[in-house]
């Protein structure tokens, strides 16, 4: 079919030109925080916008990694994001399975109830949080944030591990009942298996979104032995807001584990958001 | 090997009550088939046989042991799905060892059964394989050899053969037969297809609105049909119904021919292999040809019978007709059924 | 045999009744439990407190003031000029994000459905935004934006578009311009993810049979495909905007809601209200009106669903 009404070459022309300029704009700003974060610190002012750094150099690198806390930041971030996201994975793969393969009463109250919580402002819950977490005397502990980013993104995991399980016939788990399997044997010899890559694109969506948050991390954490990178780099910012270079190796060593999840998870994308709209 | 024996079975989902009082007694090495229109409680109740659905009400038995509560896993079944549920994740000889390997029995011990079912099925060298790298026909066989590994005391179809193509079908319905006269274990098979049923089972339960309407050996179903529904539902093309005018001398057809008969019946059925085509002359029904098939070992002639309406009337060999033509038709007597107003079936002509 | 189903009733079935019971109304609540115990007491149990909060006085810098004062905080808000500026602030970000976010989407969707060579690769590279953290999306166009260190004013003065290179969010007339350029690069992927998606679904056969039936391009676009990703669109439309009116980490990032409070929107007013003058009566405030003003909008979008529904 295509090959009987020839696109005229202009248009073909426009669409690769436009294909181009979607990714120059989508590449473009992180170009600049890595080219940045490899111009020494002496030639930053005199390459100016120039596209090209005139020199090369991964001082900035090593300053942030030798001699900040970003390290420590860093660290605290990867504690906090891939517990939130073990503990969010395993919470919601239970859920999901309770609404993928079973209609009991209440159902339709439970699946509205956590979508509410995905509609309100969770900034209305900012206040109260810090207030309880004071109250328990959480304030500036992992911990705290753990429990808080687990809960906020177990509804959305809870969509896309129940998209993940009904893509698993229930026949399987049937016949395995009948070939003299109980139900947690089906769910640990059939079920899990065939989860495994749903599991892991969880995992992925969980770890980017509390890699990423910055408000309630900022409420929760003052003290500098807990901050998470986001805090840190904004304390970092407002403090010495010269050091570009510094700055900018930060951001893109920020970017390295965001990126690697990435990878990971693009094959499930449009899963995930599609069966959580709701969500970004 | 055991019989099943099922009395006043009810299933019934919230309010709605899908099964009534279904009673059926299966016997020793008997094969089975649940036959009926989709959605009328065949499937429902081959998987409250095999324990993947709760009974409501009523009680089953196997091998004369209770069976209400038992948990599918110790019932000793084993089930051929419609989508094979072949596990994806293991090779198609762990599939068919894996009841075995669940019950923690050594892999020496599962290679024996396992190789000779494969054997069995021609499966020899597909059993490193994964299902994705298989034939439809092929995960067919697997699925039936995870089924002879089991030993079961019975063996359930669910729609087996519905996602293979035709040559295949026919194939694989000889393969089953053939299984089932060697082994001689239980069987209860569901479909919608009447010709599977008629060909595969000892007896078949054709079944409507959750509940039997007969139950016989394929022939029984076919010459004494139990009612308009079973009548129309078992043979194929589709038994021709006529309907009836009863008067003060008798009955008569829509054309005025008089029959003998009891009183309330309200239509006749006459299967379309017992029409004979004649001449225009020589009928009792007078009627035009409107579409001719020719099957080569058979025609069907689709008319438009005066004063009656459409019938169909089939031939063995060839017949001298086309379209337009007109043709003669006369009911072979003693192949006539006459129902009641309510669809029930009435005794035969004298 | 109805007769025998009577008389065995009362006795046998009572143990197998639990049974069922049991396995049919508490299992699934047991896989539940985890899930729903967590989002009462971290977000539903809070949400009701902060909604309380709104009718308190509590400030963190004057502890001894605490208590319920009625609808004070929301007759400070009505007199609160900054509240009306976030308000109005509100709308045009939400507005103008969305609409640049769907139509930027719309057209990476389209040509994403087409064939080219490198495909896989450029749409790894142009999904690559969503994966940014939003306090990184932020921090990055800030410094775009900084004539000492990125280019764009610079390259904006060159074309014309400003008079000399300045800071665009230093001006309060441009400021919002800034957020919402970060909030249109980071969030293009997301409208194209889902529309590609809502795309793909569209059978061939109907192209082809309207190619068949000698429609352009264009008439399958206008008559195929945006029927088909109408009601798609609305519900994708809709969500992501109540998603952007909450969405404060760029702004706070970027601007803090300045200069002059230009760029606040009611989201950053509730945070910066919460976290730097640790007044959360105020801030529940703030934010209760910010869930009537999304609920009214809610209901709109409701009537309207329906009107288009039923044409």
């Amino acid at each position: 079919m295509a090959a009987l009404r020839r696109t005229p070459p202009a248009l073909v022309a426009g669409k690769y030109a436009a294909i181009a300029a979607y990714v120059a704009f989508a590449l473009f700003p992180l170009y600049w925080l890595l080219k940045i974060a490899l111009t020494p610190d002496t030639l930053i002012f005199s390459d100016g916008t120039a596209l090209w750094p005139s020199e090369l150099t991964l001082d900035n690198f090593r300053t942030v990694i030798f001699q900040s806390d970003f390290m420590a930041y860093f660290r605290n971030s990867v504690t906090v994001s891939l517990s939130t996201a073990a503990a969010t994975t395993l919470i919601a793969a239970a859920a999901g399975y309770a609404f993928s393969r079973f209609t009991f009463r209440g159902k339709r109250w439970v699946v509205a109830l956590m979508l509410l919580t995905q509609m309100f402002p969770l900034l209305m819950i900012i206040a109260p949080i810090y207030k309880l977490v004071a109250a328990i005397g959480l304030l500036n502990s992992l911990t705290s944030l753990i429990v808080v980013y687990t809960a906020f993104n177990i509804p959305f995991a809870t969509f896309l591990m129940q998209s993940f399980f009904d893509g698993i016939p229930r026949d399987l788990e049937e016949a395995a009942m009948i070939d003299g399997c109980t139900r947690l044997q089906a769910l640990r010899v059939v079920i899990l298996p065939l989860t495994l890559p749903g599991l892991g694109a969880t995992l992925g969506f969980v770890f980017t979104a509390a890699w990423s948050e910055l408000l309630f991390a900022l409420m929760l954490i003052n003290s500098n032995d807990a901050m998470t990178f986001p805090v840190g780099l904004l304390t970092f910012v407002s403090k010495f807001s010269v050091d570009w270079g510094q700055m900018m190796a930060a951001g893109v060593l920020a970017l390295v584990p965001s990126c690697l999840f990435f990878l990971f998870i693009q094959r499930y994308l449009v899963q995930g958001l599609t069966s959580g709209a709701v969500k970004g | 090997m055991a019989g099943m024996e099922m009395r006043a079975l009810r299933k019934s989902y919230g309010g709605l009550e899908v099964l009534h009082d279904i009673d059926l007694t299966i016997d020793d090495g008997e094969f089975v088939v649940l036959v009926g229109p989709s959605g009328c409680g065949k499937s429902t109740l081959l998987r409250m046989i095999a324990g993947l659905e709760p009974i409501t009400g009523g009680e089953f038995r196997i091998g004369g042991r209770r069976m209400n509560e038992v948990p599918p896993r110790d019932r000793d079944i084993a089930m051929v799905f419609q989508s094979y549920a072949l596990y994806p994740h293991m090779s198609v000889g762990r599939n068919m060892g894996f009841s075995m390997e669940i019950r923690r029995r050594p892999a020496a011990e599962r290679a024996g059964p396992v190789a000779a079912a494969a054997r069995t099925l021609g499966l020899d060298r597909l059993l490193e394989r994964f299902p994705k790298a298989l034939s439809g026909g092929q995960r067919q066989r697997v699925a039936m050899g995870r089924a002879i590994v089991r030993d079961p005391q019975a063996f359930l179809f669910d729609e087996p053969l519905s996602n293979l193509d035709a040559a295949l079908r026919v194939e694989m319905r000889l393969e089953i037969a053939r299984l089932h006269q060697r082994l001689g274990t239980t069987t209860v098979y569901v479909t919608h297809d009447q010709v599977e049923a008629m060909t595969l089972a000892d007896r078949i339960v054709v079944m409507n609105g959750g509940v039997i309407q007969q139950v016989g050996n394929p022939l029984e179903l076919y010459d004494r049909p139990a009612n308009r529904f079973v009548a129309q539902f078992i043979g194929s093309p589709t038994m021709n119904l006529l309907d009836l005018v009863a008067d003060a001398d008798g009955l008569r057809l829509g054309n005025g021919v008089r029959l003998l008969g009891p009183a309330p019946a309200a239509q006749l059925g006459i299967r379309p292999e017992h029409l004979a085509v004649v001449a225009p002359a020589d009928g009792e029904i007078t009627a035009q040809a409107l579409v001719i098939e020719r099957l080569g070992s058979d025609t069907n002639v689709f008319t438009e019978a005066e004063g009656i309406g459409p019938l169909l009337a089939r031939v063995h060999g060839n017949v001298d007709l086309r379209p337009g033509d007109r043709l003669g038709l006369r009911l072979i007597r003693e192949r006539i059924h006459l129902f009641d107003a309510a669809g029930r079936r009435l005794p035969p002509m004298h | 045999m109805s007769a025998t189903q009577e008389e065995r009733a009362p006795g046998m079935p009572r143990a197998r009744l639990a049974r069922a019971w049991l396995r049919y109304a508490v299992e699934p609540y047991l896989y539940l439990s985890p899930a729903l115990l967590l989002i009462c007491f971290v977000m539903l149990i809070p949400l009701a407190i902060g909604i309380s909060y709104a009718f308190q006085s509590i400030n963190l810098l004057r502890p001894f003031d605490a208590g319920f004062i009625g609808l004070e905080n929301f007759e400070a808000l009505a007199g609160d000029g900054r509240f009306w500026t976030a308000l109005t602030n509100t709308f045009w970000w939400t507005f103008g994000s969305v609409t640049l976010q769907f139509l930027l989407g719309l057209g990476l969707a389209l040509l994403l459905s087409t064939r080219f060579h490198g495909k896989r690769l450029v749409q790894a590279l142009v999904f690559l935004p969503w994966a940014v953290p939003t306090f990184l999306t932020a921090l990055t166009w800030s410094w775009l934006f900084n004539p000492v260190i990125g280019p764009l004013p610079h390259w904006a003065a060159a074309v014309g578009l400003l008079s000399e290179p300045y800071n665009i969010l230093a001006n309060p007339d441009t400021a919002l311009w800034g957020p919402v350029l970060a909030n249109v690069w980071y969030g293009v992927p997301f409208f194209a993810i889902t529309l590609l998606a809502a795309l793909q679904s569209i059978p061939s056969e109907l192209y082809e049979a309207a190619e068949i039936d000698g429609a352009s391009p264009w008439q399958c676009f206008t008559k195929i495909t945006l029927p088909f990703l109408g009601p798609m669109i609305a519900i994708t439309v809709m969500l992501r905007a109540i998603w952007i009116a909450n969405f404060a980490d760029l702004i706070f990032v970027m601007t803090g809601g300045g200069p002059a409070n230009s760029t606040q929107i009611l989201a950053t007013y509730v945070f910066t209200t919460a976290f730097r003058k640790l007044d959360f009566g105020y801030a529940s405030a703030i934010a209760v009106a910010l869930l009537g003003v999304l609920m009214v909008y809610a209901v709109i979008l409701l009537v309207v669903r329906e009107k288009l529904v039923r044409v």
